[in-house]
């Protein structure tokens, strides 16, 4: 799949209640995920087509994609710089290149190219020392001069004039944005055809243990549900759930902000995230720009952020992009993501026998969804680490081994 | 935008301050006996609560002082401020 087709609005596929059964829970499972979001739907997803394991279901504790997956700016690119977390994300990628047919069904996947602009001599070498990082990696690449990044996408100004010129950016042409909730919602059906039970309005309040310890079952607001294994998708809320269970994890839960401009004329080609003014942008098919800002500094849980933050974002989008200034803001919104301290994901096994966890993409969730669920259903179903996981275990906070990828999250964290 | 009281200043925007994350994490009291996994709790591990919340800010923009607030993580209202050091802080059971 490449740009999307001129017309693409008017191919949205309707709004899908009939694309999966609403079933009530059963006693019991042989898997039962927390969180039906886009991890835990592509993790049912997998656990069903690669595992053979049917009798799965979804916890939902709202409605199906409605937490971070229906708030984030639906940006995909695997530009890493650690070679753990470059792998992990490529094979998103290259995962995101084959869903659009796997799945059949059209999320509007487009391959517009990410820029990562520099704005320092520092942010000039970190990039290009990403670049090669990626390209030694096996992830496509580039550096671009000023007058390039201007050629690819000729609405950022480059003029030496301003607060902070831009000095270069790295491109990925492989990178884009998809439409979200779609993405959900063809995971959704697929999984739900293959017998997995999607249960909406079912919040987990508890959790059952065996004489040994180990996790058998959870609590819900719609009765008690067995479970030969419980994975935790729940972002955010992992911390809730897990000190139910007295586990303590490295998580903090921050708001994360975004907003969106009334609907525009296609003017913005590409994507465009700069670290240092920080401020990240891509036009939506139907046409409002989607912003992306940072996490407010405080854990909060209230899924909204500060204005503050909004004003330094756009101050920074006004100076990059001189044609915003008269572009008003439709709506703003926030998603509570859970950061960890090397802004790396933990995925594996826990202490506790029978719980698994999948947790901690602080601001990068979306764009690792496919390769998150498969390594993800690797692990629940034969109960060892996929090797793409397994550098983010939870141990590595006891080992040291930290995947520190602070630099190449794009959202300071 | 929060609205902060320092205990020396009065209310000011959040934007005169920084975080500080838990309060009432004290160093090890003898590092030297600390297990791994002691250390990464103390490194790594802070509570995460959906509620009450004891945490430090700092009035950088200000007397440049810390301080302790409890504050409700969904609501973000804050219902205690003590000055204070990092080893004696106000709890969120003292707030209640």
């Amino acid at each position: 799949m490449s740009s999307q087709p001129p017309d693409a609005a008017a191919q949205l596929p309707e709004h899908p209640d009939w694309l999966w059964r609403n079933p009530d829970p059963k006693p019991s499972y042989d898997v039962v995920i927390v969180g039906g979001g886009g991890h835990g739907l592509s993790t049912a997803y997998y656990l069903a087509r690669e595992h053979g394991l049917r009798n799965v279901a979804v916890l939902e504790r709202g409605w199906l994609a409605g937490g971070n997956m229906a708030r984030n700016t639906t940006i995909i690119r695997s530009n890493y710089l650690c070679e753990a977390s470059a792998a992990i994300y490529e094979h998103a990628l290259g995962l995101w290149e084959q869903w659009p047919q796997e799945l059949d069904y059209d999320f509007l996947f487009s391959q517009r190219g990410v820029l990562n602009l520099a704005h320092t001599l520092q942010d000039v070498r970190e990039g290009v020392r990403r670049v090669n990082a990626n390209r030694l990696g096996g992830v496509d690449a580039e550096w671009l001069e000023p007058d390039q990044v201007k050629e690819f996408c000729p609405i950022v100004d480059v003029s030496p004039d301003v607060r902070h010129p831009v000095l270069g950016a790295t491109l990925q042409r492989r990178g884009g944005i998809a439409k979200h909730d779609h993405v959900a919602w063809a995971l959704a059906r697929q999984a739900d055809a293959m017998g997995v039970d999607l249960i909406q309005g079912c919040e987990v309040t508890g959790f059952v243990r065996d004489g040994a310890g180990a996790v058998v079952g959870v609590e819900t607001t719609r009765g008690r549900i067995a479970a030969g294994r419980v994975g935790l998708a729940a972002a955010g809320h992992t911390s809730v759930l897990a000190d139910l269970l007295g586990l303590r994890l490295p998580l903090q839960s921050h708001p994360l902000q975004a907003l969106v401009s009334e609907l525009l004329e296609p003017v913005h080609p590409c994507v465009v995230m700069s670290n240092h003014v920080h401020v990240y942008v891509s036009q939506a098919h139907k046409g409002e720009l989607v912003m992306g800002a940072g996490v407010d500094s405080y854990n909060g849980y209230g899924q909204r952020g500060s204005i503050h933050l909004i004003e330094h974002q756009m101050a920074a989008a006004l100076e990059l992009f001189p044609i915003f200034a008269q572009a008003h803001v439709l709506r703003t919104w926030g998603g509570i993501v859970d950061v960890t301290p090397d802004a790396s994901p933990i995925i594996g096994p826990t202490p506790v026998e029978g719980l698994y966890l999948n947790c901690g993409w602080g601001t990068g969730g979306f764009k690792a969804t496919p390769a998150s669920g498969r390594v993800y259903a690797h692990t629940i179903a034969t109960g060892s680490p996929h090797p793409l996981a397994a550098p983010f275990g939870l141990d590595r906070f006891t080992t040291g081994a930290l995947v520190d990828e602070h630099g190449a999250a794009a959202v300071a964290h | 935008m929060l609205l902060i009281r320092c205990p020396w200043c009065g209310e000011r925007d959040e934007v005169e301050f920084r975080y500080g994350g838990q309060a009432n994490v004290a160093y090890p009291a003898d590092p030297e006996a600390l297990t791994d996994a002691e250390w990464a709790e103390y490194l790594f591990v802070r509570d995460n609560p959906k509620g009450a919340f004891a945490e430090r800010w700092v009035h950088t923009a200000g007397c440049r002082r810390w301080f302790s607030v409890v504050r409700d993580t969904v609501s973000y209202r804050m219902t205690a401020t003590t000055a204070t050091t990092a080893t004696t802080a106000t709890t969120p059971e003292a707030a209640q």
